[in-house]
């Protein structure tokens, strides 16, 4: 480049950077940046974009700039350093067990200082209360719910007809389980096992799909105010105990099952039934070379799953003008209808009952009758364990699990550790 | 004047240098002394307390012992292998350059890339490394999810990751040997292990210096592959001080307790710097 050229360019350049602001100032434009958590582009950012720019086209005072910031993990990372800086985004979605996180570090604002108008209350409203029930703390709500799954029972159907099982008729009970698991673990001649009968993931945060067997030993592991913990409960001992005894008794895998080779294991028929989000659906169904079926999770005392995922939060440090734009924004991504095209896109749960009153939906749901599997659960759903000093208090529950689950301590010792570890945390929040 | 302009031909790298190596190194020992601070509350003056939390967390200490037996692993290891493949290659053999392109291929992908590869070779049941046991009638065993096996899995990752890096350096050293020495043994009817031993491996002790330091530095440092292999589980059996160091500072939030741990990771690397350039330096032969 000469130096004419370049002397242009840095002029062009200046203009250009100088004009920004300029532009912005004329068309009175609220800005709002927006962290969403993906670690790679493609579809799903495709939609993201999508429904940012028919925002901006409904809304043109307003307009939304998507940053794509990695896993969930990065994007609380990102999200808090950037508060500690002084200029974190406008919105974000975070998982919603991050609630008392971000409120201990004073980084978000409630929903409520926003509805004003009774249309703003009724929708506040229509979520599933399932889902609010980690949003709402306090008697304010912190967090609007977006993307959000549950755990099911994914089974292979060619397996259990092998087996000589219904294959409309997945199990129901934890009896019915371990029976059923029994009936479809396969070995070889030398007593090696080839096909496990069920699998339940124990790796990164095995507390999630345990606090699925604690809901359904009728025991809830944290109260709502996320500052008590109730480890060493002899139902959660109980509960746990099933778990180890499925490994012991042969027909589930011995030690640390991993989450990401799960589905996996599922596709390569090394395992009949598993565990894990909704949010793989559209995995198993393009991927699963054999008839498959989706079912509730098991009832041990009763039903129930805890919820996941991530909602919607307002960061503190951003203007009030920011903030209002956010809510709206919020508020327009949730409406039933792009709800409804969100869960249909992705395979997450649609957050309200009125999402799956719309067309779109009844229609996919006759179509493919798993996708309602996750629907239907919900009224049993609890929120997902959360509590004040979250990821420290958890890691003290999944290290316990991890020991129980590979042995090096009987579960009600295990949970006797934990419980000691999370009370010690949590004194500073009596 | 010449120092002026010489130090002012230094400024750009200086700048750089403190900005982002001695002043966050200073910040964090001042960090470990306070409280971290949370929302409304600011930090406030703690003394030792971080580091009394940080020497009663069982955590620490299990990251500590895993570090150390990861180090006492990694670094022979990484070494020896790098060594005998390059004494390999650097024979006349055919094919010579597709191996030396497959022992580096390692080092060349990304780190997270190849701990997903070899998460599917761990994986029980029907896993590379399964079918090779099991082709041999043994019986089938979760590497990464028992506790006695998961830090010997992902320390023999690093291993892997790292010889080719450091084969290139004793590759690159060999060749700077000079011929007329081997010419010299051969006429004195020296075998090839004398000939290595009295000849070539006091030649490459510089080499054998500048790769160990290297090594010692990534057995602190190499904490990509734990996050995607094991998360440090089970029940922390694989934790390394410095993915220890990111749960603490990055998921729990307790910045000044992990300012505490970054400065004793500090003095350690310190010590062990300290000890290889100017006790271990004395004892190598330059030429």
């Amino acid at each position: 480049m000469d130096r004419k050229r370049f002397n242009r360019l840095i002029a062009a350049t200046a203009l250009a950077a100088a004009g920004l602001p300029f532009g912005a100032a004329a068309q009175a434009q609220t800005e709002i940046s927006f962290f969403y958590p993906v670690a790679v582009g493609g579809a799903i950012t495709a939609t993201i974009d999508g429904l940012a720019a028919d925002f901006s086209k409904e809304n043109p005072s307003i307009k939304v700039t998507p940053i794509y910031a990695g896993s969930y993990q990065d994007t609380i990372v990102k999200a808090l350093t950037a508060h500690k800086a002084g200029s974190p985004p406008v919105t974000s979605v975070l998982l919603s067990t991050d609630m008392f996180t971000l409120i201990d570090e004073d980084a978000i604002v409630p929903f409520d200082n926003f509805a004003k108008s009774a249309d703003d209350k009724t929708w506040m409203g229509s979520f599933y209360k399932a889902f609010m029930l980690n949003s709402q703390t306090g008697g304010k709500t912190w967090g609007i719910p977006f993307q959000r799954s549950t755990i099911v029972l994914y089974y292979n159907k060619d397996l259990f007809k092998a087996a000589g099982l219904d294959p409309n008729k997945p199990p129901t009970t934890w009896a019915e389980m371990a029976d059923y698991a029994k009936k479809l673990t396969v070995k070889d001649g030398s007593g090696k096992v080839t096909q496990y009968g069920v699998q339940i993931p124990s790796s990164g945060f095995p507390y999630w799909l345990f606090q699925a067997l604690a809901i359904q030993n009728d025991v809830a592991m944290a109260n709502e105010a996320g500052n008590a913990v109730k480890f060493d409960d002899p139902k959660v001992i109980e509960a746990l105990q099933y778990w180890v005894d499925l490994a012991k008794s042969g027909v589930h895998p011995n030690g640390i099952v991993e989450w990401g080779t799960t589905p996996k294991d599922f596709f390569e028929k090394k395992v009949a039934m598993m565990w894990t989000t909704t949010g793989n659906l559209t995995n198993v169904r393009n991927n699963a070379k054999f008839d498959f079926g989706v079912a509730m999770l098991p009832a041990g005392k009763r039903k129930g799953s805890p919820t996941g995922g991530g909602n919607f939060y307002i960061f503190k440090k951003s203007t009030q003008a920011q903030q209002e734009a956010a809510f709206k924004f919020v508020k327009w991504i949730t409406h039933p209808e792009r709800a409804a095209r969100w869960s249909m896109e992705t395979g997450y749960v649609a957050t309200s009952e009125a999402a799956y009153l719309t067309d779109t939906l009844r229609k996919y749901g006759r179509d493919f009758p798993p996708a309602v599997v996750a629907r239907d659960q919900l009224p049993f759903a609890l929120s997902e364990f959360s509590t004040h000093d979250n990821q420290r208090v958890t890691k003290a529950l999944n290290d316990g699990l991890q020991a129980a689950l590979t042995g090096t301590k009987s579960p009600a010792l295990a949970m006797q550790d934990a419980q000691r570890e999370a009370d010690r945390l949590l004194r500073g929040f009596k | 004047m010449r120092s002026v302009h010489a130090y002012l031909l230094l400024l750009p790298a200086f700048v750089l240098l403190v900005a982002f190596t001695h002043y966050p190194a200073v910040a964090t020992l001042i960090d470990s002394f306070h409280s971290t601070p949370k929302g409304a509350r600011p930090a406030v003056w703690v003394g030792l307390e971080n580091y009394q939390v940080m020497a009663g967390d069982p955590v620490f200490w299990k990251a500590a012992t895993n570090n150390l037996w990861f180090a006492l692993a990694t670094i022979p290891a990484s070494i020896g292998l790098a060594l005998v493949m390059a004494l390999w290659v650097n024979e006349r053999i055919t094919g010579r350059s597709f191996l030396r392109m497959a022992y580096f291929t390692p080092t060349v992908l990304p780190m997270i890339a190849v701990a997903n590869i070899w998460l599917f070779f761990y994986t029980p049941s029907y896993g590379l490394l399964e079918q090779i046991t099991g082709a041999f009638g043994l019986p089938s065993h979760n590497w990464l999810g028992d506790q006695r096996t998961a830090l010997g899995a992902v320390t023999l990752v690093a291993i892997w990751k790292e010889a080719g890096f450091f084969m290139i350096f004793y590759l690159a050293a060999l060749q700077s040997l000079n011929p007329s020495l081997r010419e010299a043994a051969a006429i004195e009817g020296a075998s090839r292990w004398y000939y290595f031993r009295r000849v070539q491996w006091p030649l490459l002790m510089p080499t054998t210096l500048f790769v160990m330091v290297n090594a010692v530095i990534n057995a602190v440092r190499m904490v990509d592959h734990i996050i995607v292999l094991t998360r440090g589980g089970p029940d922390n059996a694989s934790t390394l001080l410095l993915y220890h160091l990111y749960e603490v500072g990055f998921r729990f939030w307790d910045t000044a307790h992990a300012a505490a741990i970054t400065v004793v990771l500090l003095a350690v690397l310190a010590t062990v710097a300290f000890f290889q350039f100017f006790l271990l330096d004395r004892k190598v032969h330059y030429k």
